[in-house]
């Protein structure tokens, strides 16, 4: 009588799981991304593959396309490449020294994830515009800055401000004070010691922070068209140009634009994927 | 013997500080990094936040008010606060089932699976929009069975709604699926072999232990879910008073050059995003682990750091 209740115990279900709910939880998880993700996403896809390949071709080729495709992956790549800069020292001064506040600074940093992008867009707008607080300075220098590329580099800029501070961070922190220290009294130079032992280890994470600002900036819509004046092939980004598409039901023209898009995100995520678990792996050997 | 002791822990710190000298010299370098970060910080950070509230206050606090409550003003509140109260509840349930599913059991394609939740992230706001107009707008896949049954879904409330569930979608469940790996399914097991039932025991053992957890995410899923434009701006329509969010209404008043309501709806929103600020450093200072989350991107290698 005792053997049959120490037997289920033992072996309570044929997988060996104890908790149960596990159907009930990777279906209902199943089924919601389906709905909700996998076959909207799919939608696109499918919808391209009817334009038929020279179609397609056509859409994507047009100067226009090209030319905002161009400016998107430009000004991404900028705004990712000065937030890898500036992201980096912000961390850096966050981690390494102590100043009045400090905490304050740091909860900051995620402002641009909490503000909507449209309070965003039309605040640097207003900052930048001409007559506005930063651009009635920089007119007499001959610099615009609001209805220019130079207008999206800053709201992208802006947009992806935490990535690279908030990948960084947490590195930095766990880096062992005791290598520097031993450079130290090895006789090397604060830059030296920078450049040698500190950059190195925060290299993963800092790539990783811009792969993800520039993710993020790519597809990014709504800061960006109140400052960029969205003028054809000079100050139009790609988003902007698919909504422009749909505007006037050329929705062909839309969905071969989003696939472009499409497609080069995922292999951005893919690529951040295998960074961070390279970086993982590396962390993990040491 | 003691003098002799005493001697040597009164030398020990002017060595210490010998030996930090080196490290005190460049004081003023040090400085000069505090500055430029304070000064990208403040241009970048402080002056676009300060701007909001002067100009919604430009004309006076009597404009002010005026334009918050406006008629189509509080329409877009209405609609904005109804939208999060049914995105966040959908998305928090989804969020659940799947920490529970990927964090206590072990299955094939569960790294893939965590890939997939993240793929909202990684799709720009404009393309979310333009999946569901595909799906459901005149001449989408389901726009014929929708005419004929009277059913309208984009450039209408539904629309608006699935928007938002696609760009909130992964919020909840990643900031959840790594702190339930990190507790483990002891506690849960424990529960089970005392005689609670399944039910009982995620009431009372599992939302106990991830209760910091759930808010971080709701609150971060929360602040999108009312902050959304680029989504949501393509499945509307900009019907005023019916299908215009807050951020929505911002655009049209500013685009209308009535920029003083503009920026007064702006400020609301840019109250919203600071009181998030301030609820998620309070989260993270009850549940440091929760530190780091960021707002958007994987981040796997640096929890696996703290």
């Amino acid at each position: 009588m005792m053997a049959a209740p120490v037997a289920a115990e033992f072996r309570p279900h044929p997988a060996g799981r104890i908790l149960p709910g596990f159907g009930l939880t990777l279906g209902y998880t199943m089924v919601y991304l389906s709905l909700l993700v996998l076959i909207p996403l799919s939608a696109v896809i499918i919808s391209s593959l009817g334009l038929g390949w020279s179609h397609f071709w056509e859409a994507v080729m047009a100067p226009r396309v090209v030319a905002s495709l161009r400016l998107s992956f430009g000004a991404s790549l900028i705004a990712a490449l000065l937030n890898a800069v500036f992201g980096l020292l912000v961390a850096w001064v966050l981690t390494r020294y102590t100043f009045p506040f400090r905490r304050l600074v740091d909860a900051m940093v995620d402002l641009p994830f909490a503000l909507p992008t449209a309070v965003a867009g039309i605040a640097l707008t207003a900052l930048y515009a001409p007559n506005g607080w930063l651009g009635m300075w920089l007119k007499p220098l001959g610099i615009a800055v609001a209805f220019t590329p130079l207008g999206i580099v800053v709201a992208l800029t802006f947009i992806g401000l935490p990535f690279v501070v908030r990948t960084v961070q947490p590195v930095l922190e766990d880096l062992d004070r005791e290598v520097e220290q031993a450079a130290a009294t090895l006789g090397a130079s604060p830059a030296q010691i920078f450049a040698r032992v500190v950059l190195p280890a925060l290299w993963p994470a800092m790539l990783s922070g811009f792969a993800l600002a520039f993710a993020r900036a790519l597809g990014e819509y709504g800061s960006v068209i109140f400052i960029a004046g969205n003028m054809p092939m000079k100050s139009e980004i790609a988003p902007l140009l698919i909504v422009s598409k749909l505007e006037q039901y050329d929705y062909a023209g839309a969905t071969a634009i989003a696939v472009v898009m499409l497609v080069l995100s995922f292999a951005l995520l893919l690529g951040i994927n295998a960074l961070q678990n390279w970086a993982a792996l590396r962390h993990g050997g040491r | 013997m003691p003098s002799h002791i005493i001697g040597a822990t009164f030398d020990l710190p002017a060595v210490t500080s010998q030996a930090r000298r080196p490290r005190r010299r460049p004081r003023w370098g040090r400085l000069l990094l505090i500055a430029a970060a304070l000064v990208f910080l403040g241009l970048f950070l402080v002056l676009p936040l300060l701007v909001v509230f002067v100009q919604a206050l430009g004309k006076g606090v009597v404009a002010y008010f005026g334009a918050i409550s406006d008629p189509m003003a509080w329409e877009a509140i209405k609609l904005t606060l109804f939208v999060a109260a049914t995105a966040v509840p959908l998305n928090l349930v989804f969020g659940v089932a799947a920490a529970w599913a990927i964090a206590k059991f072990e299955f094939r394609g569960k790294n893939t699976l965590i890939t997939l939740i993240d793929l909202p992230f990684a799709v720009s706001p404009v393309i979310a929009g333009l999946i569901f107009i595909l799906l459901f707008g005149a001449h989408g896949w389901f726009g014929g069975y929708l005419r004929a049954h009277h059913i309208r879904v984009v450039f209408a409330l539904p629309g608006i709604v699935l928007a938002t569930l696609f760009v909130t979608f992964p919020f909840i469940a990643r900031e959840l699926i790594p702190v339930m790996q990190a507790q483990g399914k002891a506690d849960e097991e424990s529960a089970l072999s005392l005689g609670a039932s399944g039910w009982q025991t995620f009431w009372r053992v599992t939302l106990p232990n991830i209760r910091w957890a759930l808010l971080y995410g709701v609150l971060l899923c929360n602040a999108r879910a009312m902050g959304e434009f680029g989504a949501v701006s393509v499945v509307s329509g900009h019907v005023r008073g019916l299908t215009n969010t807050m951020p929505l209404q911002v655009e049209i008043l500013y685009n209308e050059y009535n920029h003083t309501a503009a920026f007064a709806v702006a400020s609301l929103l840019a109250m919203l995003a600071m009181l998030t600020l301030a609820a998620k450093s309070f989260l993270e200072w009850r549940q440091p682990e929760l530190r780091h989350a960021v707002l958007q991107p994987r981040d796997r290698t640096s929890r696996e750091h703290t």
